[in-house]
């Protein structure tokens, strides 16, 4: 019950959140059958590296400030990465009519 | 009783099941992320599955409250909810996202969902055992400064390199956007 309560100070809490973050990703990426479905996928996977990176961070560096400078690039590169490929997405939808990934695709077979 | 004399009910008994209130908000911030990880992969309308990510990233942003970091907890909240999760809605009004009902066979795409569940539990299993069974060294208590000072700092000394690549990697997104984004209309 102790421990119970004490949950929000131990990392495995954090680790066991971003490992289920990690694996709903890679299910998304698997199961979604559009682009912007996997983007959305991709970015709890990004999510997941973060959040496990503020964990080691909080409990284990020696410098504080590392973690949060290293997250808050992994968010600016999460931003640049959605603005490409939202870009691509409508390039895509405009020559294709279309962003199912099944229909993506010039040649047969 | 003099005015200085400390209240004595504060003292002697604080809020009742204030010892569960912290536990409870963790356990709340936890639900929202799993919950909106679990909306964001799973709803049928695209749509529903932004909000699914918004909520989830409500949810880290709690959780980076809890990893003493209100910095990263608003810019959570400000990325995430305010840039990334709007532009994504944007991008579903101009192409029609819809995931189209499966054409192939019911079963078939059963197969599959199991398939992707099955690779997905086992990243999860493996993933969390490791988080759990490491050999994480003892924390140490937190002595340190964790201000939103000392960031400031750090970009502008240690990490000021990183910082200025940050922004030129956004500034280069934004105009291969708008060239990827372009090609094509005049045409159309």
């Amino acid at each position: 019950m102790n421990q119970l309560l004490q949950l929000h100070l131990q990392p495995a809490a954090y680790f066991v959140v971003a490992a289920f973050l990690l694996a709903t990703g890679v299910f998304g990426l698997v199961h979604r059958r559009t682009l912007i479905g996997m983007l959305i996928s991709g970015e709890l996977i990004f999510a997941a590296a973060s959040l496990n990176l503020m964990t080691v961070n909080r409990f284990f560096a020696p410098d504080p400030t590392v973690g949060q400078i290293f997250v808050l690039f992994i968010m600016g590169l999460a931003a640049a990465e959605v603005a490409i490929a939202l870009s691509i997405v409508i390039a895509v939808y405009r020559n294709y009519s279309s962003i199912k990934t099944a229909e993506l695709s010039h040649l047969k077979g | 009783m003099s005015p200085t004399a400390p209240l004595p009910l504060a003292a002697a008994t604080p809020f009742p099941g204030a010892d569960y209130l912290i536990p409870a908000l963790f356990l709340i911030f936890v639900a929202t992320t799993v919950g909106g990880a679990l909306l964001a992969v799973w709803a049928a309308r695209i749509i529903r599955s932004v909000c699914g990510l918004a909520l989830a990233a409500l949810g880290l942003a709690g959780l980076y409250y809890f990893l003493n970091s209100p910095f990263l907890a608003l810019m959570e909240l400000l990325i995430y909810v305010g840039a990334v999760c709007v532009t994504i809605v944007f991008a579903v009004m101009l192409a029609e996202a819809e995931e189209p009902a499966s054409e192939e066979k019911r079963s078939r795409s059963v197969l599959w969902t199991l398939a992707a569940a099955l690779v997905a539990a086992t990243v999860f299993w493996t993933a969390a055992r490791l988080g759990v069974l490491g050999d994480w060294p003892t924390p140490a208590v937190s002595t340190r400064d964790w201000s939103v000072q000392a960031i400031g700092v750090s970009l502008l000394t240690t990490y000021s390199m990183a910082f200025e690549v940050i922004s030129l990697v956004l500034l280069v997104a934004i105009l291969g956007a708008l060239a990827i984004a372009r090609t094509g209309r005049h045409q159309a």
